[in-house]
């Protein structure tokens, strides 16, 4: 039982790992995405239709193509999402939160009715499988294999990517000067650094990582069903709670994520009554509260804050 | 002596939608030298400098750097011209340390692959040559061994030379990677240059002198030959600015060109070969500074004569107005910022706070206007409108304490972040203060009373209908007393508002104009401007001058003047330690929270007041003590 729920809370949270260290490069760089659950979403339909347009072709025969094509498709559409959202608050200075949320609910839509469109998209499901349990671990192993080493590609290079991203923002001078444009845009400015560039550049990126973690949550964690399409609403907020939970840190993402899996499935395995399930589904969002109170309160130095320009427009002859 | 030219500016116009910020400037500068650049607010000095430093783009004429013609369309292509241009407000990112932010942006600089290979090949041919030419015999025992020169042969050269396009890849990685030891690094730069600074702190600990420093430091790193300095002095202490002066005359020794932004005349003088004067956006002339003088200079600022005297007079019977009592408090981040100040403001009185930026003075003000929590003390408040009855103003909320007549006009370094609100026009900044107030009707007395006087004399009709029309009244007051209490009276603070304009020369489009699109010199005038409108009794102001020009700067201490002479307890919290040596009859110094002591400001010294803002304790008849003390700190 406990193993079931470890491993089901590890493979959940690629999708929220995906959705957070994608924030947190677009955070770094100055910019709310509130867009996430759409670009998740879109990202998530980009891979799907591609994937039923391989399986209607080509059947199951090459495992690696199945995998490698969608999720090309899916990182393109991340960055068309991600060009769309800078070419509006970056060129045309739009308020932030509303291209973020108007994002949303344009991605969510257009997803819904593209995948629905296509009344026999459930034979995707027969390729779920080639997407977990790279390794091939039988279901008898020990606990401790199967907890960690009985997942798909996606939740690894979800660790990968966050590390990577870790490295990157705190390591380099490319992180450093990214740093510098989510802090003080007018500053990094004056030092010489492109400020549209690097915004444009950290906002496609950090589109095209959580987009990934649409098509792992639709093809891996729920094995090719694509289902309402809320869920995947559902966790595209979870992943914008969990920026702030690890304090803008994808390296501390990664464990995040998994506590919040963890509370986001304790429902399943607790034995909770149905209507019971939706009460304990809040427990990362108070979590997030709970811990913007305590930071609040015991960050005195302003150590953990989050990116001093976040949200805001930068115009350089702005006077 | 022979002087190269380093930029040259020649018919520059650049206009921000209606404004013309500067109209056809010509301008030279030379190599080693210190070129300041004076006008008063809104002249365009900062605007022309942000042309040279990619900020801004002219719209019209050209930047010659030694005799090219360039386009500098960002920062970046400025520090590739080797301008450096330290801002007003430093450009710094305050989470970071002081060694990232010097080290951001830097661009790396390329590695030629063919250029290493022929560095590597004329090493290993000088070396062979060396091997050829060497004889052991000429050395003894173990050194002959030692210093042996190496042979390289063919295949050796062939091996390391194909390395080095693997040394490109691994040189640019290095580059991108942020060391561990990039502190240390950096740290000898600034000790050449002889700064003494941690350049691991983070900004946000740094007084504003280490920030001037980091940045000075910064531009240096970029190797900059053309430096712009924008009001450096302005929150300086007046050691801190001989140290700073002393850097500005070491790179004018190393030949680079040194631009300096100031106001201050004295500083002009005392630092720069040429002056270069700017009025209303046009360049007026070029003068050496060795063959002007303060009042030439002012009248060709100003364009006319003006009197640069702070008229002081004798304050008239002076009482107690306000008594600050071993006040204390405690920041949030639990640092003390207030330790047990007492002082007295008098009515009829000017009495200056000196000190350096953040060492309390904010608090204190915001501790009488009750914006401050305090740990201990009291501060008592001497009502004139009701006999000098005994107020204690900590049990008191800001808004009675404001309704009381004590009056807090704060400019903050932020001028727009405190007291005004940049997006709202100028009425609706006034307003702000006056919107609590409710449309007074005036009764027209006179026709009441006449009304009344006849009364008994009129017949019941008659007496009907006045009864009526008095009804009739009654409910068009009431209505109107509604009306008052739902919507805003605009009228007055319009014409508030246009008062402040003419007065004060507030130079603005209308008064309809949002706040923020102001220059700074026009916004402090609307927030000094408006405190003073409300007839106060204690007016506090703090760093009402910061940023303006001589002649705004004599507009509010004359204004200043004009309140103390009405009576009013004047606090003014200054940072130019001549002005406030001419303007206030007492000056308060405090340091670190701590009052250092009060000085009269008829008999003070400069140097005693800069020292005691450091710290030192010195109360009466300092003069013995006072050249020893600065004997001691130029030791």
């Amino acid at each position: 039982m406990l193993i079931m729920f470890l491993k089901n809370a590890i493979r959940l949270s690629a999708t929220f790992l995906y959705g957070a260290t994608g924030e947190i490069v677009i955070e770094k760089g100055g910019h709310l995405n509130l867009g996430i659950p759409g670009v998740m979403s879109i990202g998530a339909a980009a891979g799907c239709l591609t994937e039923y347009a391989l399986v209607t072709s080509i059947g199951n025969s090459s495992p690696a193509l199945l995998i490698l094509l969608p999720l090309l498709v899916t990182i393109l559409a991340g960055v068309l999402m991600g060009l769309l959202y800078c070419f509006l608050t970056v060129t045309l200075r739009a308020n932030q939160n509303v291209v973020g949320l108007a994002m949303t609910t344009f991605g969510i839509g257009l997803a819904g009715y593209l995948v629905n469109n296509e009344s026999d998209i459930y034979i995707i499901g027969s390729v779920g499988s080639v997407f977990n349990n790279m390794f091939n671990v039988p279901q008898d192993a020990n606990g401790f294999v199967q907890v960690f080493f009985s997942h798909g590609i996606l939740v690894y290079l979800a660790v990968i990517i966050a590390i990577a991203a870790q490295i990157v923002l705190s390591k380099t001078r490319l992180g450093l000067n990214l740093r510098a444009v989510g802090e003080n845009p007018a500053t990094a400015d004056a030092a010489g650094i492109n400020v549209t560039k690097y915004k444009y550049i950290s906002t496609c990126v950090g589109c095209a990582i959580s987009a990934i973690g649409g098509l792992f949550c639709i093809m891996d964690y729920m094995g090719g069903n694509w289902g309402d399409g809320y869920t995947l609403e559902g966790f595209g907020w979870l992943s914008l709670a969990l920026v702030i939970f690890t304090m803008w840190r994808p390296s501390l993402a990664i464990l995040g994520s998994i506590i919040f899996a963890g509370l986001y499935t304790f429902s399943n395995f607790a034995g909770i009554a149905a209507y019971q399930k939706d009460f304990v589904n809040i427990l990362p969002y108070a979590v997030t509260i709970v811990i913007l109170i305590l930071t609040s309160i015991f960050d005195k130095k302003k150590k953990v804050q989050p990116p001093a320009a976040l949200g805001v427009p930068y115009f350089r002859e702005e006077r | 002596m022979d002087k190269t030219v380093a930029i040259e500016l020649k018919g520059i116009t650049k206009t921000f939608g209606e404004v013309i910020a500067n109209n056809n400037v010509d301008l030279t500068a030379y190599r080693g030298e210190v070129l300041s650049i004076l006008g008063e607010n809104g002249s365009g000095k900062t605007t022309l400098m942000n042309m040279i430093a990619g900020i801004y783009f002219p719209d019209e004429g050209e930047i010659r750097i030694d005799g090219e013609i360039v386009s500098i369309r960002s920062p970046k292509d400025a520090f590739d011209h080797r301008i450096g241009m330290i801002h007003q407000h430093f450009k710094l990112v305050d989470v970071f340390s002081a060694a990232d932010n010097i080290l951001l942006g830097e661009k790396y600089k390329g590695f030629d692959v063919k250029e290493e290979k022929q560095r590597l090949l004329d090493a290993f041919a000088e070396e062979n040559a060396a091997f050829e030419a060497y004889k052991p015999e000429e050395h003894t025992g173990i050194l002959s061994y030692m210093f042996a020169p190496k042979f390289h042969d063919e295949k050796e050269i062939k091996r390391k030379l194909s390395a080095v396009p693997l040394k490109k890849f691994t040189n640019r990685m290095k580059f991108g990677w942020l060391s561990r030891g990039r502190a240390k690094s950096l740290q000898q730069i600034a000790k050449k240059y002889g700064f003494a600074i941690d350049l691991k702190k983070r900004i946000h600990d740094m007084s504003v002198s280490e920030k001037q420093t980091v940045e000075i430091i910064k531009v240096l790193y970029r190797n900059a030959d053309i430096l712009i300095l924008d009001e450096p002095t302005a929150v300086l202490t007046p050691q801190e600015i001989d140290k700073l002066f002393g850097v500005l005359r070491k790179m004018r020794e190393d030949g680079k060109c040194v631009i300096i932004i100031t106001h201050k005349l004295n500083e002009v003088m005392e630092i720069s070969d040429r002056v270069a004067v700017m009025r209303k956006g046009e360049h007026i002339a070029t003068v050496n500074t060795a063959d002007t003088n303060e009042q030439q200079l002012t009248e060709m600022m100003v364009g006319k004569k003006i009197e640069l005297n702070i008229n002081r007079t004798e304050p008239q019977e002076p009482t107690d107005r306000l008594v600050v009592e071993h006040v204390s408090a405690i920041s949030r981040e639990g640092v003390k910022i207030l330790d047990d100040v007492c002082f007295e403001a008098r009515s009829g009185e000017i009495l200056g706070i000196a000190g350096i930026a953040g060492s309390g003075q904010r608090e204190l003000l915001e501790s009488i206007a009750g914006l401050q929590k305090l740990n201990g003390g009291d501060i008592w408040y001497f009502d004139p409108s009701n006999d000098n009855e005994k107020v204690d103003l900590r049990s008191k909320t800001p808004l009675q304490i404001r309704n009381l007549g004590v009056r807090l006009s704060f400019v903050p370094e932020d001028r727009l972040g405190m007291g005004l609100v940049g997006n709202m026009d100028l009425i609706d900044n006034m307003m702000l203060r006056s919107y609590r107030h409710t449309i007074t009707l005036k009764p027209e007395d006179g026709e009441v009373k006449e009304a009344e006087d006849c009364e008994d004399k009129l017949d019941t009709k008659i007496k009907l209908k006045r009864g009526l029309t008095k009804l009739g009244r009654g409910i068009a007051s009431g209505a109107v007393k509604i009306w008052s209490s739902v919507f805003l009276d605009r009228k007055s603070p319009k014409t508030l508002a246009e008062t402040i304009v003419q007065d004060l020369e507030v130079v603005t489009p209308s008064t309809h104009t949002p706040v923020r699109r102001l220059s700074g010199g026009n916004v402090q005038k609307v927030l000094v401007g408006r405190e003073i409108a409300a007839a106060p009794t204690v007016l506090m102001a703090a760093y009402p001058v910061r940023g303006l020009d001589i002649n705004s700067s004599y507009t509010i201490y004359n204004l200043l003047n004009a309140q103390k002479e009405k009576g009013v307890a004047v606090i003014y919290v200054g940072e130019d330690l001549d002005v406030l040596i001419e303007l206030c009859d007492r000056i308060m110094v405090i340091c670190g929270g701590k009052v250092t002591g009060i000085v009269d400001g008829r008999t003070a010294q400069k140097e005693q007041l800069g020292l005691m803002m450091l710290g030192r304790v010195c109360e009466t008849e300092p003069q013995e003590t006072l050249k020893e003390g600065v004997g001691d700190d130029k030791d």
